[in-house]
C-alpha cells in the first residue's frame, strides 16, 4: 500500500493534493490520460485514491498494444506461419489473443517466433540468417516508430533484403480527436503522454485547446509529476485559461525531436484508415512504409488475411480503452479475464488499464472503499 | 518494451552506424544514438533508452530520479533491464 509518505517528497504531494482539492471545490472534474506509462504510475501509486472525489481520472487509448484489433493479430500469425519466416516481436505482443490463439500459441505449434528487445535485434537476426525471411512486428506510438524507421534505413544502407516490418505503428493525435468527438465522454482536460511528447513535442496537441477548448498538460512519470499536472489543469480551469502546458520540461520541448521526426517522415506515411479496438476506423491514424521502402514492408511481401474480427462478446476492452468503462466495471474482469487467462488486450499488456489495475490498483481500491472513500 | 530507462554513455563506437556503448544498471551494452545526432552525444552523457535507441539526453539528477522510480516498479524494470542485456546491437 502506498501512502503519500512513501512518495519522494511527501510534503510536496500533500500540498499538491490540497491545492487540487481547493480548486475543485464542489465541482466534479474528469481528466483523461493517454499514456500507458501514466496508467501504470497512477495505479501503482494509488493516485486516484489520493485525489479528492471531485477529481476523477479516466484512462484512454494510451497503450499501443491494447488498441490493435484481433484481426491484425491473426495477420501477424499468418505471416509467422509462412514458410521460412522468422517472426520477431516485442514481448508484450506474444500473448495478445487473436481469433485462434496468440503468437505464443503459434510458436508452440512450430512457428519460429522470437522475442526481441529492439528492431535492430531483428535486423541482426536477418543478417545472421540470410536464407530466412525475418519479419519485425512493429508496434508503438511515435515513441517507438522512429526507431523502426531508423532500422529500415539501416537495412537499406546495409542492403539487407531478407528483412521486413509488419507495421502497426499508430499516432496519438487522431484517437485524441476521436475521443473529443465522442458524445458519451465529457472530459475536462487531458494529461498528455510522456515519451511520445519527447518525439512530437507540444504542437500536435494545440488543437485540443484551440478547437475543443480543453486544457492539456504533458506530464512525466513520477507520481509527483502526475499530481502537478493535475494541479496545473485545475489552475487553468479555475483561472478560465485553456492551453497546452508542459510539466515534463526536463524531457519534453515545444518542438520535440526534429531529427526523429525527420527519420519518421522519410520512411513512413499515414495509412488512409486503420481500425482501433474500441474506437473503430480512424483516418490518418497509423503508419506504413512509403512506396520506396516497399521491399521492407511485410504486408507487400506476404499475403495477410486482412479479415476484420470482432472482439469476443464478453470483451469490453473497447469501452475501457475509450474511457467509458473502468476496468472493474467490465463484466469479466478478474473472473474469466485475468492476466493468466486474458480475453482482451487490456489485461495482456503491461500498460493495459486492466492489467495495471489487477496488479496494483485493486488493493488500493479495496482499502479506499473500506475506509469510506471513492467506490 | 515501453519503459525508457536511463543509461550513461561510456564510449562512442561507430559514428557512421551511430553506435554507442552505454552502462545500464552496471551492464554495458550497445545502443543506437542516431535519433540524437543533432545533440552531439559524448561519453558522460545520460540518455533515456527505449528499444535500443537513445531517445533523449537527460541530466544526471533526472537520471537518478528516474532510476529510483523505475526500481520501485520492481519486476517491470527488472524485465526491461534483462531485455537490454540480451540485446546485441551492432
Amino acid at each position: 500500500m502506498r501512502f503519500v509518505d512513501e512518495y519522494r517528497d511527501p510534503a510536496a504531494a500533500r500540498a499538491l493534493v490540497a491545492q487540487i482539492t481547493e480548486l475543485a471545490g464542489d465541482g466534479h472534474y474528469k481528466f483523461m490520460e493517454i499514456c500507458g506509462g501514466h496508467t501504470h504510475t497512477i495505479y501503482r501509486h494509488g493516485i486516484e485514491h489520493l485525489l479528492p472525489t471531485s477529481v476523477e481520472l479516466v484512462h484512454g487509448p494510451g497503450c499501443p498494444v491494447c488498441v490493435i484489433p484481433m484481426g491484425r493479430i491473426d495477420d501477424a500469425i499468418a505471416v509467422a506461419q509462412a514458410p521460412g519466416v522468422i517472426f520477431t516481436s516485442f514481448g508484450d505482443m506474444m500473448r495478445v489473443p487473436g481469433s485462434r490463439g496468440s503468437l505464443l500459441g503459434a510458436k508452440a505449434q512450430g512457428a519460429d517466433v522470437r522475442i526481441v528487445y529492439s528492431p535492430l535485434d531483428a535486423l541482426r537476426i536477418a543478417t545472421e540468417n540470410p536464407e530466412r525471411e525475418v519479419v519485425f512486428f512493429a508496434v508503438g506510438f511515435e515513441t517507438t516508430a522512429p526507431s523502426t524507421a531508423a532500422t529500415v534505413l539501416r537495412a537499406r544502407a546495409d542492403a539487407v533484403s531478407n528483412f521486413s516490418i509488419f507495421s502497426n505503428h499508430v499516432v496519438i493525435g487522431p484517437p485524441l480527436r476521436a475521443i473529443l468527438e465522442s458524445p458519451d465522454l465529457s472530459l475536462d482536460g487531458f494529461i498528455g503522454p510522456g515519451h511520445v511528447s519527447t518525439v512530437i513535442g507540444q504542437r500536435p496537441y494545440h488543437f485540443v485547446a484551440e478547437e475543443y477548448s480543453k486544457p492539456l498538460v504533458t506530464a512525466g512519470f513520477e507520481p509527483l509529476d502526475i499530481l502537478q499536472a493535475i494541479a496545473m489543469l485545475m489552475a487553468q480551469i479555475h483561472e478560465g485559461r485553456c492551453c497546452v502546458e508542459n510539466q515534463y520540461t526536463r524531457c519534453v520541448s515545444e518542438e520535440g525531436n526534429p531529427r526523429a521526426l525527420a527519420i519518421l517522415d522519410e520512411v513512413f506515411e499515414l495509412r488512409p484508415t486503420f481500425e482501433w479496438r474500441g474506437l473503430g476506423y480512424i483516418p490518418d491514424s497509423a503508419l506504413k512504409p512509403r512506396a520506396e521502402f516497399a521491399q521492407w514492408d511485410a504486408e507487400l511481401r506476404f499475403a495477410v488475411p486482412g479479415v476484420r474480427v470482432e472482439d469476443p462478446k464478453a470483451c469490453q476492452c473497447g469501452e475501457v480503452l475509450r474511457g467509458a468503462l473502468k476496468p472493474w466495471e467490465c463484466k469479466v474482469f478478474g473472473t474469466s479475464c485475468t492476466p493468466e487467462t486474458p480475453i482482451g488486450t487490456c489485461m495482456v499488456s503491461a500498460e493495459g488499464a486492466c492489467a495495471a489495475y489487477y496488479n496494483f490498483g485493486r488493493l488500493h481500491r479495496e482499502v479506499a472503499v473500506t475506509m469510506g472513500g471513492v467506490a | 518494451m515501453c519503459l525508457g530507462i536511463p543509461g550513461e554513455v561510456v564510449e562512442l563506437l561507430d559514428t557512421d552506424r551511430h553506435l554507442a556503448k552505454v552502462d545500464v544498471a552496471g551492464v554495458r551494452r550497445n545502443i543506437n544514438v542516431s535519433l540524437l545526432e543533432d545533440e552531439g552525444i559524448v561519453p558522460g552523457d545520460w540518455v533515456l533508452i527505449h528499444v535500443g535507441f537513445a531517445m533523449a539526453k537527460i541530466d544526471q539528477a533526472e537520471a537518478q530520479a528516474a532510476l529510483e522510480t523505475l526500481q520501485e516498479m520492481g519486476q517491470a524494470y527488472a524485465d526491461e533491464v534483462q531485455a537490454v542485456m540480451e540485446s546485441q546491437i551492432a
